[in-house]
């Protein structure tokens, strides 16, 4: 069997099980909220919407399912595959299992530009740009710090991505100190304890360009990050342009990090802890483990952002949540890691 | 084939390797021998075009490699680094499968041929069973043979390597020159770093003596690893002698015999040691 999926190179099982659980995780994720949608009246909603006469009008649930959680659904499955995707390819150009996608001062970039937006009032368009842009800003300074410093290039990426990540910080902080207590300084700590609750369809459009930009050239050279992982000499003597590599896989990771923060605030510990457990399931072949990654850090964020929804009466900020339930499933998948670690 | 013309490199002010020329021709098994410092690192970084030489070229057919892209470079020189363990637990196969790298399109996966050849490679060595097996899991031995077999995969013209026998026990470190001194008879050359004289005799056609970044002496093992010039790099008193193998070759050993006087004064008695009373 395992011969059907030579491109994969996994076994049947493994690939039907890739395939299901997304898409039962994304018709689950409808059915369930504060307003819940029995399977049977989920099914006959999508015939109407798609095959239903067109003078029918909108049901209430039609509202429901395609406003608000088709939206919410699209954009948790592109942030999870996002931030785990540009974890997964930076834990392997590091050549270090512990990094995940802000190492550069992407998120600290981009919870900074937000913080600048609100407390300049402005618009939530202004918003979501502004911490794009800044989110791109902070890691081409991460660059030229380390081009300044010729120094080791990895090791001057990450020297380079705490100092401005500590910059960004701190600029953040000194926001919210002269934020007016009142309604910008909830406003700035909710944005940055990231939610997917206020995503709509304007959303959805405004970051699917910079999410193909960035998950594009990740799935072409997603073999030659192995080859990273021997270290900068060794991928040299072995052909590869160590230099355009690694700009392709900070450009490409940068954009659709900054992407996610842009429309969901700060969601952490997903670009750390899926890597790992694809890596569990699949190997640390990148040919392999980078798609994977992808399904999987959709499916999960999905998945935690239902939690988020349905958990109390008031939703529950998702950063909080990725990060509660992060440390233990990291554990977990350490403790019980064979193929993956070690 | 590669041929090194007044080769000057510095680290900024200080000079690593004055003015070096040497020539190595096809199917040649070439060593380098030289005290910790004098440059033979250096040296490699400079022929493997990982470094720019300051001043004179390295010519691989008359090409300067300076003027060759790192994918041309990558498929006529295969380099064998010390054995070290990546961050992640890579098949044995996919490590060897990175050797077809300089052959796949930056926009590809390997393909069939690849495969093929990363087999032939493995095959190459004897160690088709450890296909998929961890890398990070098998023994510094077989790593080292794994990297062989990923050079190989490069189909090169050229093999450099940098003492890859310092890590392992007695038996892999002559199993694994075997191996090369097998390559080089079938027309490949090789270029390796090491520090043991011995392994110069064994394998060697000829042999390249640095000291402080310059050219000591260069010919024949037999010429050029002799007493004086093993006192010379070293410091240190040597006595070579032959020794007949089986098969009629002369292998020369060279064994270290340094002067008692030269040792750190030793207080205690030798015969205080346990063992030693029973002995003495």
């Amino acid at each position: 069997m395992s011969k059907y999926f030579k491109w994969l190179d996994l076994g049947f099982i493994r690939v039907i099980l890739l395939v299901l659980v997304p898409i039962v995780a994304f018709l689950f994720s409808f059915a369930i909220g504060r307003y819940g949608i029995p399977v049977s009246q989920l099914l006959s909603t999508l015939y109407v919407h798609y095959f239903g006469s067109s003078t029918a009008q909108a049901s209430n649930l039609d509202t429901v399912v395609f406003n608000i959680r088709l939206p919410r659904i699209i954009a948790g499955m592109l942030v999870g595959a996002a931030l785990s995707t540009a974890g997964a390819a930076y834990q392997g150009m590091f050549k270090n299992p512990l990094v995940s996608p802000d190492i550069l001062g992407a998120s600290a970039g981009a919870g900074f530009g937000a913080c600048l937006a609100i407390f300049l009032s402005q618009s939530v368009y202004v918003i979501q740009i502004s911490a794009f842009v800044f989110g791109l800003i902070a890691v081409l300074l991460a660059c030229l710090i380390n081009k300044h410093l010729d120094y080791d290039p990895t090791l001057g990426l990450v020297l380079g991505g705490i100092l401005i990540s500590t910059l960004f910080s701190s600029g953040t902080g000194a926001i919210k100190y002269f934020a007016d207590a009142n309604d910008k300084l909830p406003e700035i700590t909710f944005w940055l304890m990231g939610s997917l609750s206020s995503v709509d369809k304007r959303d959805i459009a405004s970051i699917i360009i910079p999410m193909l930009i960035g998950f594009i050239p990740l799935f072409i050279v997603r073999w030659r990050i192995n080859v990273l992982a021997f270290g900068e000499e060794e991928a040299r003597t072995l052909g590869i342009n160590t230099r355009r590599l690694r700009f392709i896989v900070i450009i490409s990771s940068t954009v659709i990090t900054a992407a996610s923060v842009s429309i969901c605030g700060m969601v952490g510990w997903i670009g750390l802890v899926v890597p790992h457990l694809a890596r569990s399931i699949v190997g640390p072949n990148y040919r392999t483990l980078l798609p994977v990654t992808g399904i999987l850090g959709a499916t999960y964020l999905l998945l935690v952002d239902d939690i988020a929804r349905c958990l109390g009466s008031v939703e529950v900020p998702l950063g909080i949540l990725t990060a509660l339930l992060g440390v233990p499933f990291f554990i977990i998948i350490f403790k019980n890691n064979v193929r993956g670690w070690k | 084939m590669l041929e090194l013309r007044n080769v000057n490199y510095s680290y900024g002010p200080s000079q690593v390797i004055h003015d070096l020329s040497f020539n190595l021709e096809g199917g040649e098994f070439l060593c380098v021998l030289g005290p910790n410092g004098c440059g033979k690192t250096t040296l490699l970084k400079n022929i493997l075009g990982l470094l720019s030489p300051s001043s004179g070229s390295i010519l691989i057919d008359g090409e300067d490699i300076r003027y060759l892209p790192l994918t041309r470079l990558a498929q006529i020189m295969g380099y064998i680094p010390q054995a070290h363990t990546p961050p992640f637990p890579f098949k044995v196969f996919d490590v060897v499968l990175m050797g077809r790298t300089s052959y796949i399109s930056s926009l590809a996966v390997p393909g069939k041929e690849d495969e093929r050849i990363a087999l032939e490679s493995l095959e190459e060595l004897n160690i088709s069973h450890l296909k998929d097996k961890i890398y990070t899991k098998i023994s510094g031995g077989e790593r080292q043979l794994v990297l062989i077999a990923r050079a190989l995969a490069q189909q090169p013209k050229i093999l450099i390597m940098d003492e890859p026998t310092s890590s392992l026990d007695f038996g892999k470190q002559h199993l694994v020159l075997e191996h090369m001194r097998h390559l080089s008879q079938k027309g490949i050359s090789i270029l390796m770093v090491t520090h043991d004289p011995d392994q110069a005799f064994f394998c060697a056609h000829k042999v390249v003596l640095m000291k402080k970044g310059r050219l000591l002496d260069i010919g024949t093992p037999e010429e050029t690893i002799i007493e004086k010039s093993m006192k010379d790099m070293y410091d240190i008193d040597v006595k070579i002698n032959g020794m007949k193998l089986p098969d009629n070759r002369t292998i020369r050993v060279c064994i270290p015999v340094p002067k008692p006087s030269k040792l750190v004064k030793c207080r205690i008695p030798l015969n205080s040691f346990r063992g030693g009373s029973k002995l003495g």
